[in-house]
């Protein structure tokens, strides 16, 4: 057991980001309310950091250190690169939304800051242990988020309800592991799936362990029937928290499926696949239809949510790189595009009034046409409609599920999308062609209006260019 | 000898009283709470059936693990039901619905 430095190297940027998530803790200690912005700064530059540090230390290839605990791989680079920067600017947006709610504190940082540490250490994941353990490193600090307004009966209402469901989670993931481990012997990924491969699946431990498996990991990503907490929470929790929870964990939850699934049981993808099949038609069914019903674009968002789940759920069971690149270029891109829409919503908020309601986006292009057209790209964007890079998304996914014969789930996924874009589409119509009811100016910082313009308009351009963002992706699976 | 099965058996027993625990509650949260708790053991009673049984000591520092994040866990449940209970001024199951649709 020796710990000499060039196994250090690997983890670098977790070990930053930890450092840094307690140096915050303790400046934020001798810093006065009006120096707040002090601990946003440093957080802002330790993810900033991590994303220089992840790249200059990226090697190419895959490293396994810690005996088999932590891999290093092209993917999981990437992954972290994206979590930090869509992290980054969830931060930014939130700034301005937590000051004028007297909730501009150091706690929200560190919180998030240890929700980012867990993310990639289950993006780096190499054996259950380790999964478990970024997994409840994440949730845990996500729990403490969703309370983070401590006089909001609505926010610890939606904690309970998330840490209830969230912890149930675990311990079906964790059920299924035991079984996993009981049936192979090892809980690491390579070991486990040399054991499959000899055992197959005829071992009534291993079917429980899978099935155990699947479920924990639907309650994790919200895919329907495991979907009950997504709008509850969504809805309950401050924006400035929903900004983060809606974005970055989507990335770590694609991580988890792909570790767990592709790592640990590749062998047994014949039977997963059928599971993730009726999840996926399950999620994108019921996550379209009750978002038309919803009358608070949180809540709508949140349905919006579980039906992309149900896409991305789509991508990994084709079982083929192309899937598993295409599920991989979706997640980042729904990361952007919910960073995008909940900045809008915070952007619309201000000092005792939150734009909750669908009716608050009425008439949206008369009070100011750029942000409307902002919120339109990002909509288009989410809804797939040319030559937002939303489109691109869903093409690559449906292609990558045609081109293993399941033709029918594309035309599925097809005409839930179709059913989708009413709802998209409605908040189009009332930003353009109803008049507002609300004529206060839009109180936002000039950096938040820049973040959200870049983030607008990277809908449009990498639409325009899906290629670089693709074969970023695709060269995780090659 | 007691039989590697029996162990699992017991497990899953734990496992559905922890399950149906959480799902037929409807008083108070602490219960909820419980069985969160009890679930968990549920799983360290295999761990430490299929450690003894293959022979290897893997499972069981996966147990201390579970046992760890699980006194953490607890920590923050408790201090999230102290929140709900000053906002609400109940811990009851059934009036916590306000958030619905």
């Amino acid at each position: 057991m020796q710990f000499d430095m060039p196994s250090l190297i690997p983890v670098l940027p977790e070990a930053f980001i930890a450092t840094m998530a307690c140096v915050v803790l303790v400046v934020d200690l001798f810093l006065k309310q009006e120096q707040r912005i002090v601990t946003y700064s440093i957080a802002q530059f330790s993810l900033l950091m991590a994303v220089l540090i992840t790249m200059a230390t990226s090697t190419g290839d895959s490293q396994i250190v810690f005996h088999g605990s932590v891999i290093r791989d092209t993917m999981s680079d990437v992954l972290k690169v994206a979590i930090c920067i869509v992290t980054a600017g969830a931060f930014l947006y939130a700034k301005d939304y937590l000051r004028d709610r007297d909730l501009f504190k150091g706690e929200f940082y560190v919180l998030s800051l240890f929700a980012v540490l867990g993310m990639m250490i289950m993006v780096s994941a190499n054996s259950f242990l380790t999964v478990y353990l970024g997994l409840e490193l994440l949730a845990l600090s996500l729990y403490a988020l969703v309370a983070f307004d401590n006089n909001s009966g609505l926010g610890s209402e939606a904690a309970m309800k998330y840490f209830v469901l969230g912890a149930l989670a675990s311990g079906m993931l964790l059920y299924g592991i035991s079984m996993i481990y009981g049936a192979t012997g090892s809980i690491e990924f390579q070991p486990v799936a040399e054991a499959l491969v000899s055992t197959g699946m005829n071992n009534t431990v291993l079917v429980f362990g899978l099935v155990f498996l699947v479920i924990g990991l639907a309650f994790k990503f919200g895919a329907v029937p495991f979907h009950m907490w997504v709008p509850d929470v969504y809805q309950g929790a401050p924006t400035a928290v929903v900004l983060f929870l809606g974005s970055a964990p989507k990335i770590a939850a694609f991580a988890l499926a792909m570790r767990l699934l592709v790592d640990g049981l590749g062998s047994l993808h014949a039977d997963w696949q059928g599971m993730l099949a009726i999840l996926a038609v399950l999620s994108m069914a019921v996550g379209n239809v009750i978002a038309i019903a919803q009358t608070n674009i949180k809540r709508m968002l949140a349905y919006s949510t579980i039906s992309h789940v149900g896409f991305i759920l789509v991508g990994i069971l084709a079982g083929t790189s192309k899937g598993y690149t295409a599920a991989m270029f979706y997640s980042i891109v729904y990361a952007v595009m919910a960073v995008g829409a909940f900045g809008i919503v915070v952007l619309l908020s201000r000092k005792g009034f939150e734009a909750e309601q669908l009716s608050d986006y009425k008439g949206l292009n008369d009070r100011n046409p750029w942000f409307a057209a902002m919120m339109l790209l990002i909509m288009f964007s989410m809804a797939g409609v040319p030559p937002t890079v939303g489109f691109f998304a869903k093409l690559f996914v449906l292609e990558a599920v045609v081109s293993i014969d399941m033709v029918w789930l594309a035309l599925v996924g097809v005409a839930f999308s179709i059913i989708g874009a009413y709802y998209y589409l409605r908040i189009v119509k009332l930003m353009y062609f109803d008049k507002p009811e609300d004529q206060e100016p839009l109180t936002a910082g000039m950096d938040t209006r820049i973040a959200l313009s870049v983030n607008g308009l990277a809908m449009l351009v990498l639409g325009m260019f899906p290629g670089g963002l693709l074969s970023v992706c695709a060269a995780a699976f090659s | 000898m007691i039989a590697l099965s029996d162990y699992l058996i017991l497990g899953a027993i734990l496992f559905s009283i922890s399950l149906a625990g959480i799902f037929l509650n409807r008083k108070n949260v602490i219960i909820l709470l419980m069985c969160i708790e009890l679930m968990l053991l549920a799983v360290n009673m295999n761990f430490i059936a299929f450690s003894h049984f293959h022979g290897d000591t893997i499972g069981q520092v996966f147990v201390f693990f579970i046992l760890t994040v699980a006194a953490a866990e607890a920590a923050i449940g408790l201090a999230i039901l102290v929140v709900l209970f000053r906002n609400r001024l109940t811990i009851n199951v059934e009036d916590i619905d306000t958030l619905k649709g």
